[in-house]
């Protein structure tokens, strides 16, 4: 099992939930993050002052897959998160030891 | 009824209702304050707004009330406290009989003579709460404030409103912008000065920190809110339901605001480079502040004078006092201090019988001149006084700790945004009550 977690800028958020549906994800869990990597951040301004903001406003989409599905997955992220341009985020893919459903109690890929 | 008693129900209606309109400005305070502060400090700021009311209603009608407007002498009335004394309002002029002799002139009764003044009076003690926002203590500021309402605004106002010396010269204040706002703002400078600045407000070689606030619609609100107040702070200052004099103020005071607007959009758009929206708010209120004194003295296009060149002068002031590492949150200094004070001035310039600029001479500018630096010294040194006095008995800064954690937990053990967006914190239902 795998876990893939998505940064991505916030108003592709949609268009990328769309896509892993179609590709077999049921379920997804998504936060508001901040942050920063090659993206330059912009100047604001307060009453005179200026500073500056690095941290930028995306969203983490954190999905957990079976093996065979996370690299459709990522497939779909790719295609539906990209601008071409710096601050498109990135696609973390790690193993995942355990998954348990609260509700009933099922474990492993049956809780998937 | 007969046309006395219905000139009087008019009257006082008139006086009474204003006064609502301008106690609400405490609600246009809160939460312009609190929307310029940051949210870790918001039940701290909502709570001194809100408190600040009601240590005034006391300690003006015990004390304040009667050195303001008691019979007495030119520095200072001598009776009238707890409200007592002989009074025969609504009586007037020749026919008053009793110790408010200065309020002779309006006809209605003392209540309403009380309650109106008060509401300017906690005016005068909520606008030093945004000067010294995000590190004062609250016990600190809820003393202050009974100071400032029971003893300093009313020295100050009875020498222009209390038959002291400065209304005898012909000293001209209609609304308080010196009574009100530049006697506030004196108290909150000092306050600024004795407190010191927010921790990692300002750097090395004059780098200025901002630290914006965390809620521009209650900063809006409240603005708008305070806009909605002085027409009842101005044209309520008539005390009496005048059907010219009330539309004539209200219209000069409108319009000032709306100068004042602007101007600053504008100032702080070239200066700046973009309208920032709380200079936008910054610069209503100093139109609103500087039209105060002479809104029934002055044309209306002298308003709109008056009003642009309040607009200008704020954004400048907010500059400035930065500039000279001087941390007023909100701006209140630049509003209430320096507008109260150009706005007192303007009447000498600007007023239709008298101004320097309608062909009257100089002689009312000095008045108006020796009226500011009257009231300002004063209240700049005793408000100095106060607040050194809790600075060395039990402090008036909340500790370092404090600051960075926020005053909501610090002084008040609660937070304004407690938990989760979507429930309480440490909320518990047990799975089977689910």
């Amino acid at each position: 099992m795998k876990k893939v977690e998505a940064i991505v800028r916030p108003h592709v958020m949609e268009a990328v939930k769309a896509a892993l549906q179609e590709v077999g994800v049921v379920g997804m869990t998504v936060t508001e993050v901040k942050g920063f990597g090659r993206q330059k951040g912009h100047t604001e301004t307060y009453r005179g002052s200026e500073y500056k903001v690095e941290f930028l406003p995306k969203v983490k989409i954190e999905v957990a897959l079976a093996d065979d599905l996370a690299d459709k997955a990522v497939e779909a992220i790719l295609k539906t998160a990209a601008t071409g341009k710096f601050g498109d985020g990135k696609v973390f893919v790690s193993a995942l030891s355990e998954v348990v459903r609260i509700r009933t109690g099922e474990r492993g890929e049956a809780a998937l | 009824m007969d046309l006395a008693q219905a000139k009087e129900a008019l009257d006082t209606l008139w006086v009474v209702v204003t006064a609502c309109l301008v106690f609400f400005m405490n609600a246009g305070f809160a939460l312009l304050e609190t929307g310029l502060c940051q949210a870790k400090n918001a039940v701290n700021i909502l709570a001194k707004n809100f408190i600040v009311f009601a240590v005034s209603s006391i300690a003006f009608w015990a004390v304040g009330f009667g050195l303001m407007f008691g019979d007495g002498t030119p520095l200072v009335g001598l009776q009238g406290f707890f409200l007592g004394g002989a009074d025969n309002s609504p009586a007037m002029a020749d026919a008053y009989q009793g110790v408010f002799t200065s309020l002779n002139w309006t006809g209605v009764p003392l209540a309403a003579k009380f309650f109106f003044q008060l509401v300017f009076a906690g005016t005068a003690a909520t606008i030093v709460s945004g000067a010294v926002a995000e590190r004062i203590k609250f016990l600190s500021f809820i003393l202050f404030s009974f100071f400032l309402v029971a003893f300093i605004y009313p020295l100050g106002g009875h020498w222009a409103w209390g038959g002291g010396f400065l209304g005898t010269l012909g000293f001209k204040d209609f609304a308080g912008s010196t009574v009100v706002h530049s006697i506030g703002g004196w108290a909150a400078l000092m306050g600024v000065v004795i407190l010191g600045p927010r921790l990692g407000k300002y750097g090395k070689d004059g780098k200025v920190n901002p630290i914006p606030g965390h809620n521009m619609g209650f900063a809006t609100l409240g603005t708008l809110i305070l806009w909605l107040g002085w027409f009842g702070f101005n044209p309520g200052s008539t005390m009496a339901a005048d059907v010219n004099l009330i539309s004539t103020v209200a219209l000069n005071t409108n319009m000032a605001a709306a100068a004042g607007c602007l101007a600053a959009t504008a100032v702080a758009w070239s200066v700046l480079g973009k309208p920032d929206l709380s200079m936008i708010l910054n610069g209503t209120l100093a139109g609103l502040v500087a039209i105060t004194a002479g809104c029934n003295a002055v044309s209306t296009l002298s308003s709109i004078i008056i009003g642009t060149l309040a607009g200008v002068l704020v954004v400048f002031a907010v500059l400035f006092f930065d500039k000279v590492r001087l941390d007023d949150p909100v701006g209140a200094l630049s509003v209430h201090l320096v507008n109260g004070v150009f706005g007192t001035l303007a009447v000498g310039l600007f007023a239709t019988e008298g101004g320097l600029f309608t062909g009257g001479g100089i002689a009312l500018t000095l008045t108006q001149l020796k009226g500011i630096a009257a009231v300002g010294a004063f209240t700049a040194t005793a408000s100095a006084v106060v607040w050194y006095a809790l600075k060395v008995t039990i402090g008036i800064r909340v500790s370092p700790e404090e600051e960075r954690e926020g005053l909501d937990t610090g002084e008040h053990g609660m937070e304004a945004y407690p938990g989760f967006t979507t429930h309480a914190p440490a909320f518990k239902m047990s799975s089977s009550e689910a």
